[in-house]
């Protein structure tokens, strides 16, 4: 039995004011609900939601061997970034599959922030210390105990943001930030989320979070600001397609069977899988990450078997009902020969083959600023 | 503290059993569906079917989870609440009148005094509904 005690945010107590339901997750006491998922869900879609997503680890690199270190161990072209420059990335082990999906933040011109998922910060931390130890002039520093991190996301979420920034917040693009006081409190505001609405993640010291996270509710009221837990986070994501670390990808898919091959830019130079990348992509995956809708009513989850007449032939790792879809959907991994749109296939759903299809994703439509 | 009406019979799994004529109306209870969150499936067996007491008879899915129902009491189902599977919300808004699931004619009466009071049930939820 794991005795290890739940760590708690800079917002706990927020949350238990507010009356959430409170529930572990990935070694964390973390608010699942408010009032209801499918209603802060459709919040966070019509009007504006905040999140509490402090429990994410933030580590910085810095002096002149940085880029080199990001370099090696990201997918991604870390050089292509400008200071003020956001990307979405992947950390691999040797043979493709993943440590993390993470964002590489240019805070400077030899330095960089990097966001990590909630349950991997140890196992990351141990990755990137280790696995650069040969790169010269590269000092790692881990931030997340620190760090708290708001997400304010929804179509008003621009507006909340910009009427207690003393930053020009509509000049961001999307992937961009910028450092300005929120409601008096320093942080780093970027425009970056994962709903598929716009919106805005804000990085503030743990100790002024909690200030943040009231000014931004005082603020809202006039928005329709709701609190959004946990538990939408996913719905919302889901409808996007978001891959969620632990559920759609980990140590046991690679990126280019995870749908993440444009994050993997073999060309920059060398980096930690990129060998074992380029043979799957010359050979070609054998599975995909495809989204599905049921056909039949039924809700398909996380380790379901996927089959074609009969065989097995996938799993499915999330699904749940799409709130702002109306469906059942989910996404999963299937041979590749049957990843196409509109393919047929049956989930199996307690013991019974339960008809589904292959559909186009994101199942919503992207609602993010694209950069202009 | 969850509404627990007096004039129905309870499982220790949180469905509600409540007698009419030689029949007996089966759902699941305030507290249950609080616990649930909003509920999007719900699987139910269909008219004629047997079920059995203490035994599961179909499936309430939340958004987050799936649960099994357990039946109050042994029977044949004669009515099956169909709206459920276009309303499932119908469960969180109305759980003891229009989220009803089945109507079970009874095989046994011994079964109906192994039930929960309302007094019984409401003892149980208080301790944390196990």
């Amino acid at each position: 039995m794991n005795t290890t005690p739940l760590r708690r945010t800079p917002l706990y107590h927020e949350h238990v004011a507010a009356g959430a339901r409170m529930v572990p997750f990935g070694g964390w006491e973390m608010p699942v609900q408010y009032t209801g998922i499918i209603e802060e869900h459709r919040t966070v879609r019509s009007a504006v939601g905040l999140f509490d997503v402090s429990h994410m680890g933030e580590f910085e690199v810095e002096g002149p061997g940085a880029l080199a270190a990001l370099q090696y161990l990201t997918t991604n072209d870390v050089a292509s970034l400008q200071v003020g420059q956001i990307q979405y990335s992947v950390l691999c082990y040797d043979n493709g599959t993943i440590v993390d999906d993470l964002t590489v933040y240019r805070m400077g011109d030899e330095r960089y922030m990097i966001t990590v998922n909630a349950g991997n910060i140890d196992k990351d931390w141990a990755h990137v210390t280790k696995s650069t130890e040969h790169v010269k002039d590269a000092r790692w520093r881990n931030a997340s105990e620190g760090t708290g991190l708001i997400a304010v996301q929804g179509p008003k979420a621009e507006a909340l943001v910009g009427r207690l920034a003393d930053r020009d917040v509509p000049a961001i693009g999307y992937y961009r930030f910028v450092r300005g006081n929120v409601g008096e409190v320093p942080t780093v505001i970027s425009r970056t989320g994962y709903t598929g609405e716009d919106g805005f993640e804000l990085y503030a010291p743990a100790d002024r979070t909690a200030r943040l996270w009231k000014a931004l509710v005082d603020a809202g009221r006039a928005d329709g600001v709701a609190l959004i837990g946990l538990g939408a986070r996913d719905t919302l994501r889901l409808e996007m397609k978001y891959a969620l670390y632990g559920n759609d990808i980990d140590e046991t898919t690679n990126a280019l069977e995870a749908g993440l091959g444009w994050v993997v830019k073999p060309a920059k130079g060398e980096f930690i899988g990129r060998d074992a990348l380029e043979k799957i992509r010359a050979e070609g995956v054998r599975r995909r990450l495809v989204g599905i809708e049921m056909v039949d009513k039924a809700v398909a989850r996380h380790g379901y078997p996927v089959k074609k007449d009969g065989r097995a032939v996938g799993l499915v790792t999330s699904g749940s009902y799409g709130p702002s879809v109306d469906k059942y959907i989910a996404i999963a991994y299937v041979e590749t020969a049957l990843a196409p749109v509109g393919t047929a296939l049956e989930v199996e759903i307690r013991g019974q083959g339960k008809a589904a299809q292959v559909v186009r994703t994101p199942f919503y439509p992207s609602k993010v600023k694209k950069a202009g | 503290m969850a509404n627990v009406p007096k004039d129905l019979k309870y499982t220790r799994e949180h469905e509600w059993a409540k007698p009419e004529g030689d029949r007996v109306r089966v759902g699941i209870t305030a507290y249950a569906q609080e616990q649930l969150g909003d509920v999007v499936f719900v699987e139910l067996p269909k008219v004629g079917a047997k079920v059995t007491a203490s035994k599961n008879f179909g499936v309430v899915e939340s958004v987050k989870a799936v649960s099994d129902l357990f039946a109050p009491i042994s029977g044949e189902v004669v009515e099956v609440n169909g709206e459920l599977a276009q309303k499932p919300e119908t469960v969180n808004q109305d759980p003891y009148g229009q989220g009803w699931m089945l109507v079970v004619k009874p095989s046994s009466k011994a079964e109906w005094d192994q039930l929960l009071t309302a007094p019984q049930y409401e003892e149980l939820i208080a301790q944390g509904g196990h």
